[in-house]
């Protein structure tokens, strides 16, 4: 409920203007004790709020950090936190925009790849934080009679995260955060890289062609049958066996249901 | 192997141990100390965790907490509220802090006399607020909103500060004092706020704490400041969080303590943060000073009665 601004001297408004624009003056009736000036003592507040969200943002993204340097990356955190400042103080889910923001920063325009491994990273930290849940038991496919197969439909795992690239992102991801060169990688290869969480510990995965469309079906609410005629119709080397024992490995899925009988296996 | 002795029922009442935080050294929690902490043979007497780091709906750091959390009393101490703001508390954020309030019942709930959200976003760092009759009535609203959601008290924490406003009509204790009389919450009193807000502001650290209304005061923080200079060239200090706490704070600890008894009291160390056995040295100087000072103070009786 914003109140009307009946307060003398400036009001939260202009001091927060003031915080991410360093070229405003300082908002009215900010002062120093004693007559003592404020210039240096607003700057405080600009360099605490600047640093400690280019400090969050290197802790999200420490693989674009890695790919443009620190220097770089520090200035290109400091030009996006102006255009998009967090809306929420949950400082994890930050940065949802800076993808899209370095796919329009002209002077990384030789770089193609960084938005995709950037949207990785951010999915990366998604899982972290997402929700418990076990994953779909290896076993629970083999338990349904043969004729329900095709009508099985699946509950997405709460980590789940898919990422269709035109470039080698997964490759450069995981190069880059295990602080590897990027060497024998071809950036131009596209590869779509899955996401998950089946215990503790996020894992990431290339997924060959065709599982990516398959999945996102399957997450949607597609039953197994219609997942895969689409994916087949597409991909005609589509592997549906492999990409079956992938996604139970992985943990994409947390339950399944097939019929009328909606049987749910959530253990 | 024989068969197993039938299970008895386990009746649960609170998934974790209750209880008050303890009048002994706490620390603040990170995830890198965790398996330290829980293998120390010095059992730390107590642990604060950043609220906002904890509204993920899972993961490890859930996981580490709830491992921290069976063995400790726990404090939750929110750093994005925005207690101050001209625009209202943030119900979906208010909802989210009650989830974690929730999840891990903690001793003690905590937030900042500060604003941090505004329309144009979320600035990560507790910005200041005029002590005038206006705020007054807006931060005691906001605090009765909080404490009537999470069914219980809050304890308000005293900032640190670089810059005045005209606007004051009001000394920062008795604006203090009077939020916490009209809203019926306790305080926090971070001592090496006093004295960062003291020197930047040329007050004297001694008559800040003779005005601070010590019996209202639950939880005691100590952390360490840096060191700049202000547009005058004079000493500005800096609340960092990056350091030992300063020999100077330590001194006005000793005060408080022989004044108010043994309290709650967390070292904060958030930045360049060091390995857990320099963070635990800092909690043991506190928990001496606690031991020597805390049963002779003024106040102590009203810690020895609970
Ligand atoms: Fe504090």
């Amino acid at each position: 409920m914003p109140r009307s601004e009946t307060e003398i001297g400036a009001g939260q408004h202009d001091f927060g203007a003031a915080l991410l624009n360093p070229e405003l003056p300082l908002p009215e009736g900010i002062v120093g004790p004693h007559g003592k000036n404020a210039l240096k003592r607003f700057a405080v507040y600009r360099n605490n709020v600047t640093v400690s969200l280019i400090d969050a943002l290197s802790g999200i993204f420490p693989a674009i950090q890695r790919l443009v340097g620190e220097r770089f990356f520090r200035d290109l955190a400091r030009l996006y936190i102006a255009k998009e400042p967090p809306r929420s103080p949950v400082i994890f889910e930050y940065g949802g925009g800076f993808a899209a923001f370095l796919e329009r920063f002209e002077p990384l325009a030789r770089y193609p790849y960084l938005p995709d491994v950037a949207r990785l990273e951010r999915a990366w930290l998604d899982a972290f934080h997402a929700t418990d849940a076990d994953p779909l038991h290896p076993g629970s496919l083999g338990a349904i009679p043969p004729e329900h197969l095709a009508g099985t439909t699946f509950i997405a795992h709460p980590a789940a995260r898919i990422v269709k690239s035109g470039f080698a992102a997964v490759s450069i991801f995981s190069a880059s955060r295990e602080d590897r060169t990027l060497e024998g990688i071809r950036p131009d290869e596209p590869e779509d890289g899955l996401i998950t969480r089946p215990s503790d510990a996020v894992q990431i995965r290339r997924l060959p062609a065709g599982a990516a469309e398959f999945f996102t079906a399957l997450i949607a609410g597609a039953s197994l049958g219609e997942a895969a005629g689409k994916t087949i119709a597409r991909h005609p080397g589509f592997d549906l066996p492999s990409a079956i024992s992938a996604m139970l490995e992985a943990g994409v899925f947390s339950g399944c249901s097939f019929g009328a009988t909606s049987s749910e296996e959530t253990a | 192997m024989t068969q197993s002795a039938p299970k008895s029922p386990i009746v649960e009442t609170s998934r974790f141990p209750t209880g008050p935080l303890p009048p002994r050294a706490g620390a603040g929690l990170k995830t890198e100390h965790v398996d330290a902490i829980l293998a120390d043979e010095h059992r730390i007497g107590f642990l604060e965790v950043h609220a906002e780091n904890y509204m993920g709906g899972g993961g490890p750091a859930h996981r580490a907490l709830a491992a921290i959390r069976r063995e400790f009393p726990l404090s939750v101490h929110g750093v994005g509220l925005s207690i101050g703001s001209e625009s209202g508390i943030d119900p979906a954020h208010l909802e989210r802090l009650a989830g974690v309030v929730e999840r891990y019942e903690p001793a003690m709930v905590s937030e900042h006399l500060a604003w941090s959200s505004h329309d144009a976003g979320y600035f990560n760092d507790l910005l200041p607020v005029p002590y005038n009759a206006q705020t007054l009535d807006r931060v005691v609203a906001h605090i009765s909103q909080i404490q009537d959601r999470l069914k219980r008290p809050i304890l308000l924490e005293n900032p640190s500060t670089y810059v005045a406003f005209e606007q004051s009509t009001m000394s920062e204790t008795d604006f203090i004092r009077d939020i916490a009389r009209k809203s019926g919450c306790g305080l926090l009193l971070d001592v090496n706020n006093v004295f960062v807000s003291a020197t930047n502001h040329g007050w004297k650290p001694m008559h800040y704490l003779r005005d601070f209304p010590l019996e209202l005061v639950e939880e005691i923080h100590l952390a360490g400041h840096a060191e700049d200079v202000d547009d005058e060239g004079d000493l500005l200090l800096i609340d960092a969080h990056d350091r030992p706490v300063a020999d100077t704070v330590w001194k006005l600890f000793e005060i408080v303590i022989s004044q108010a008894g043994a309290l709650p009291t967390l070292i904060e160390w958030d930045n360049d943060v060091p390995e857990w056995p320099v963070l635990r040295r800092e909690a043991l100087l506190a928990d001496a000073i606690l031991d020597r000072l805390g049963p002779a103070s003024l106040l102590g009786s009203r810690h020895a009665a609970e």
